[in-house]
């Protein structure tokens, strides 16, 4: 069986283990959804009171908050075994079994959980960015369409790479570092606006240190084809997302060093 | 003697208080934790503010070095807020130790309610002095007195602000205990806690300060229960309420603290009567 059918498995197993109690998936989904959702409850009312900020408009905004979260939200489904890494498989000695068996350590973990509750941050993700399509408007030709699905796709492996990064850590630290939830939860926080209402510092941090600019502030500006306000060339705005690939290939480098170092905490 | 009896029949629920306190208080690292989350947190909503203010500072029913307050003050006393239930009432239904509570010769609410104050002042505590000294001192030592943590705006802010910080405690245990009871009636914690946490950060001013939602909106948002856990102490703090309004936000505190614990009582009154013993 070749990676890929084993990790349908994995997806397919996964789902019906979560199937089997519907009403709990469904109540989980719909707190996730409201929980999330009122993020975009605190733009409204900032908006509704000064009108824009720094010549965005709410609809324009929207688009930035309703794409950061689609793109996290996938990452959150698909990465739930990274993110447990440490408190379930490192400290409990169950990553030795894990070992054992004659796969990748990594794709044993990408499997280990399809989290469903997570669809509600997409759903709610999806209906924000419907709503700017409306407000801004926003015109989905071929082109927008494709540089939207390109800077999720470039999204979701940056927020990967940064949960294999936390897991990563786990080798010398055991335990599960909570902080990284400053780059995880915090960076959507953070890109959800757009980059230039920053402080300067806080804009090298998110293009250069951990690049969530990259995926979020410059492929929405060529979706609304606005230039730029901070200065990079129109033509850089559409290859930006590559950085989450990069970004995710370095943290995997990390990955393998740390399973190099592993060594059991026993029984 | 009469002080004797009265001391020991508080001294039970001192104790339980106590000991939440101290075990909780050990748990340095998510504290740290917690605390680099929320340095994070009140940097990016200052920034945001900062720009929205940028743009149209008359709009703003605010001051911008408030609001910075407001924000700190927030992320310093976020674990006060009751966002979830507590997790050992629902350990005690699932496991049927809440027949022990039940037996002690104590009232079970007081009891609860002593343990539920100890586990969120224990959490908030360590949270809110580490961030007292970033936002309060370090950062103006370094230059940065504009997204400092101002002092209270006065003597007179800083004498209100006593009774109304207790209050705001008082409320959100109050409000946690609610929380607690339908748990222990529903056996479903997470149902609960997906419901509570929208609604008591929209509610009570922590998303955005409350006169920041549309004016039609206004008189209710000031007047619900939760608006006592953080906009009205908050903004007893900067003077933004004084003299007679920040009196009405201190009796408008007391008030909803007092109808939710009455009303938690009852409802737990008859919890225990229909409660069906779990575990062996």
């Amino acid at each position: 069986m070749n990676a890929l059918r084993l990790y349908g498995r994995y997806i397919g197993a996964s789902v019906r283990a979560q199937a089997q109690y519907p009403g709990a998936t469904l109540l989980l989904t719909a707190g996730h959804l409201a929980a999330t959702a009122i993020e975009i409850l605190g733009m409204f009312a900032l908006f509704h009171r000064f009108g824009e900020v720094r010549g965005w408009s709410f609809g324009e905004v929207a688009l930035f908050y309703g794409l950061i979260n689609i793109t996290f939200s996938i990452a959150d489904i698909l990465t739930r075994g990274f993110d447990v890494f440490g408190t379930e498989f490192v400290r409990t000695g169950a990553f030795d079994r894990v070992l054992l068996r004659p796969r990748s350590a990594a794709l044993q973990l990408i499997g280990y959980e399809i989290r469903l509750s997570r669809v509600g941050r997409m759903l709610q993700g999806l209906a924000v960015v419907v709503l700017a399509t409306e407000l801004a408007p926003i015109h989905w030709e071929p082109a927008a369409v494709a540089i939207a699905v390109w800077a999720v796709a470039g999204g979701v492996a940056l927020f990967a790479g940064i949960l294999v990064l936390q897991a990563t850590i786990c080798f010398w630290t055991i335990e599960s570092l909570e902080a990284v939830n400053v780059l995880t939860y915090g960076g959507v926080q953070a890109a959800q606006y757009p980059l230039n209402i920053y402080a300067d510092w806080f804009r090298r941090v998110l293009t250069f240190g951990v690049p969530l600019a990259c995926v979020a502030y410059y492929p929405v500006l060529a979706i609304l084809k606005r230039p730029d306000p901070l200065g990079a060339p129109d033509w850089i705005l559409p290859l930006t997302p590559l950085a989450g690939f990069a970004f995710l290939a370095l943290s995997f480098l990390a990955w393998r060093a740390g399973m190099a170092r592993y060594a059991s905490t026993g029984s | 003697m009469q002080a004797t009896l009265r001391h020991s029949l508080i001294r039970p629920y001192a104790a339980a208080f106590r000991a939440r306190f101290l075990l909780l208080l050990q748990y340095r690292v998510a504290a740290l934790a917690g605390f680099a989350t929320q340095c994070w947190w009140g940097a990016i909503k200052i920034m945001v503010f900062a720009a929205f203010y940028e743009t149209a500072v008359v709009a703003a029913p605010i001051s911008l070095p408030n609001v910075i307050t407001y924000v700190w003050l927030g992320q310093a006393f976020l674990a006060l807020l009751p966002w979830v239930a507590d997790p050992e009432v629902a350990m005690l239904i699932r496991t049927g130790g809440v027949g022990y509570d039940r037996l002690r010769p104590l009232d079970t609410y007081g009891y609860w309610y002593a343990r539920s104050l100890g586990w969120i002042v224990a959490r908030a505590l360590p949270r809110a002095i580490l961030m007292l000294i970033a936002a309060g001192i370090v950062l103006p030592l370094v230059g940065l007195e504009a997204w400092a943590w101002r002092p209270p705006s006065g003597v007179e802010a800083m004498a209100l602000f006593v009774p109304a910080f207790a209050l705001m405690i008082m409320l959100a245990v109050a409000v946690l205990m609610l929380a607690n009871v339908v748990v222990a009636a529903s056996l479903n914690e997470r149902g609960v806690n997906a419901v509570l946490m929208p609604l008591v950060v929209v509610f009570s001013g922590s998303l955005v300060p409350l006169d920041f939602f549309p004016d039609a909106m206004r008189p209710f948002l000031h007047l619900q229960p939760l608006a006592g856990l953080v906009d009205i102490p908050f903004r007893i703090y900067f003077a933004d309420l004084q003299g007679v309004a920040a009196l009405r936000g201190l009796a408008l505190q007391a008030g909803w603290a007092l109808a939710l614990i009455v009303l938690g009582r009852a409802a737990m009154a008859r919890m225990m009567r229909r409660l069906e013993m779990q575990g062996g």
